[in-house]
């Protein structure tokens, strides 16, 4: 099995607690149940805002200081709103899924596999 | 065709199903690709004594298992894989071979096999350049020079591109499957398309200044006789190939004794290659039986070269039928090039007053120096001869290679010497 983390892009801004987001929410979580039901999904989240972002670097490596930024790392034309892990058995079966979800049709989903870190 | 040449056919001809073998049972692409490699390299060394086995995909197989274990020996980082390659027991020696060449495969797990690896090639997850990179070199068992010469790349940048195709097969866990039967016509229209490419690319290079790559033709010919023969029952794949077949045996008249391009209307008939013909019609006869009444897009196309490839001279073409299927193909994908080559058909059979009409009724091919040369070519008919000029201009200022342009030039000077 291989875990996929499914970052969600729109092309702006999500308001989850909201109009027109809040109208969605019920299908967002019924995506959800169907996918942990079937063991696929491994959680995930919705997430605020960019303009809610804390962008952190301790400069001078390890123990440097802890410089902040306010807002996202990088400016781009579409934001990330949310993310979710899939654990499945191939890039089909995660793809099969990820097209479910509805930041599908209302944005671009891109799924990445999980690297592992060895101990 | 010496012994080292009957070799290297054998060895492009068994390379893609040892590979396919190998891909399956080890399920890395990349060592697969490295052990047949070195079996290869074995192989060269050894037949050249030995002569060239019965059994010679027994043998590199037998060969080339032996050699993925000691590669995947060699990285005993790797435990995960290792243990996945004992699942299909370990190497043979030398002297059980032919013991070994009894637990070969039977033909219809091969088959399958083979398909798993086009698919996974021509995967929709990878980009098409990285498709065609895959196909050439693990389908066609084209080397990474000569694939990167066909796409005018630097050979590192296609070996970067086919390690990072492999790499996302195996890190992304890109299956080694067949597609079910619902994904098929999808998929399986990503795998001709990634053929068509290749041919495409071949019969008008996008750069230099051939007329056309024979090589890279030969090419993609072979990747659609495997295409048609692993899967006889889809018309498609059988159109392709008769396409394929059709187009190419026109290749050696499109250019003159120095070298020139010769266009259709021009060339010398009796130089275009009769078996060719014979075996794409053949093809194409067979896809039609298998498809039901509904042609596809290569159908179409196979049908067109075919239309071109049995009449005795550009007049005495059958146009009306040239622009009955253009007229198909058109309603199947709206394409400005398809309008175009219907235009000319239109010529052929109305007139140049319908043929410039037609024309001048497609949007989009503005810059497309192959619509203003249509143009001039209805404006000379007409006698409109200083506008046809200009079209042979802008034509020529819009042409993207040497080829087009010298074809251009000569067109322009008929012109002006008619201008007086």
């Amino acid at each position: 099995m291989t875990l996929y983390v499914a970052l969600c892009y729109y092309d702006r801004d999500q308001y989850w607690d909201s109009p027109p987001e809040t109208e969605l929410s019920a299908e967002y979580t019924e995506f959800a149940r169907r996918a942990t039901e079937a063991g696929v999904m491994r959680g995930g989240e919705a997430l605020h805002p960019v303009t809610m972002s804390t962008t952190i670097t301790v400069s001078g490596g390890k123990g440097g200081d802890v410089l902040l930024v306010d807002g996202p790392y990088a400016e781009a034309k579409e934001v990330l709103g949310g993310y979710f892990l899939l654990e499945a058995a191939d890039l089909d079966e995660a793809i099969a899924w990820a097209a479910q979800n509805p930041a599908a049709w209302r944005g671009k989903i891109e799924l990445r596999p999980i690297a592992p870190i060895h101990a | 065709m010496d012994a080292t040449d009957t070799l290297v056919e054998v060895l492009k001809g068994e390379g893609p199903r040892v590979l396919a073998t190998l891909a399956r049972t080890i399920g890395d692409l990349a060592v697969a690709e490295d052990a047949l490699s070195e079996a290869t390299i074995t192989a060269l060394h050894a037949w050249p004594r030995t002569g060239i086995p019965d059994n010679p995909r027994a043998w590199l197989t037998v060969v080339a298992r032996r050699k993925a274990l000691d590669l995947l020996r060699r990285e005993s980082a790797r435990a995960a894989k290792e243990t996945a390659a004992f699942r299909w027991g370990t190497g043979a020696a030398p002297d059980q071979i032919d013991e070994a060449i009894e637990a070969i495969e039977p033909e219809s797990s091969l088959r399958d096999d083979m398909l798993r690896l086009i698919f996974t090639c021509c995967h929709p997850a990878l980009g098409r350049e990285a498709q065609v990179a895959l196909s050439l070199r693990t389908l066609a068992r084209l080397e990474v020079p000569a694939i990167a010469r066909a796409f005018l790349v630097p050979e590192a940048t296609m070996a970067k591109r086919l390690v990072r195709a492999r790499s996302k097969i195996a890190t992304a866990r890109i299956p080694y499957a067949i597609p079910s039967d619902t994904e098929l016509p999808g998929r399986l229209a990503a795998v001709l398309a990634v053929v068509y490419l290749v041919a495409t690319e071949a019969h008008a290079p996008t750069g230099g200044d051939a007329v056309a790559r024979v090589d890279l033709e030969a090419e993609a010919i072979r990747l659609a006789r495997l295409l048609a023969g692993l899967m006889p029952g889809e018309p498609e794949a059988l159109s392709l190939l008769a396409l394929l077949l059709l187009t190419s045996a026109r290749t050696c008249a499109r250019t003159d004794v120095d070298g020139n391009p010769v266009t259709l209307a021009d060339q010398d008939r009796t130089r275009w290659n009769r078996a060719a013909i014979t075996e794409g019609s053949a093809w194409l006869s067979q896809a039609v039986a298998r498809s039901g009444g509904v042609a596809g897009p290569y159908q179409i196309q196979a049908h067109l070269a075919a239309a071109h490839s049995t009449a005795p001279s550009w007049p005495v073409t059958d146009w009306d039928r040239i622009v009955g299927l253009y007229d198909l193909l058109g309603s199947i994908t709206a394409n400005p090039v398809v309008a175009l080559n219907r235009a000319v058909a239109v010529t052929e059979r109305d007139g140049p007053e319908a043929g410039l009409a037609a024309l001048k009724a497609i949007v989009g091919l503005e810059y497309s120096h192959l619509w203003h040369a249509a143009l001039a070519d209805n404006l000379r008919r007409l006698g409109r001869t200083s506008e046809a000029a200009g079209e042979l201009h802008a034509a020529l200022t819009l042409a993207p290679g040497e080829v087009e342009r010298r074809l251009l030039q000569g067109r322009l000077r008929t012109v002006r010497s008619e201008l007086g």
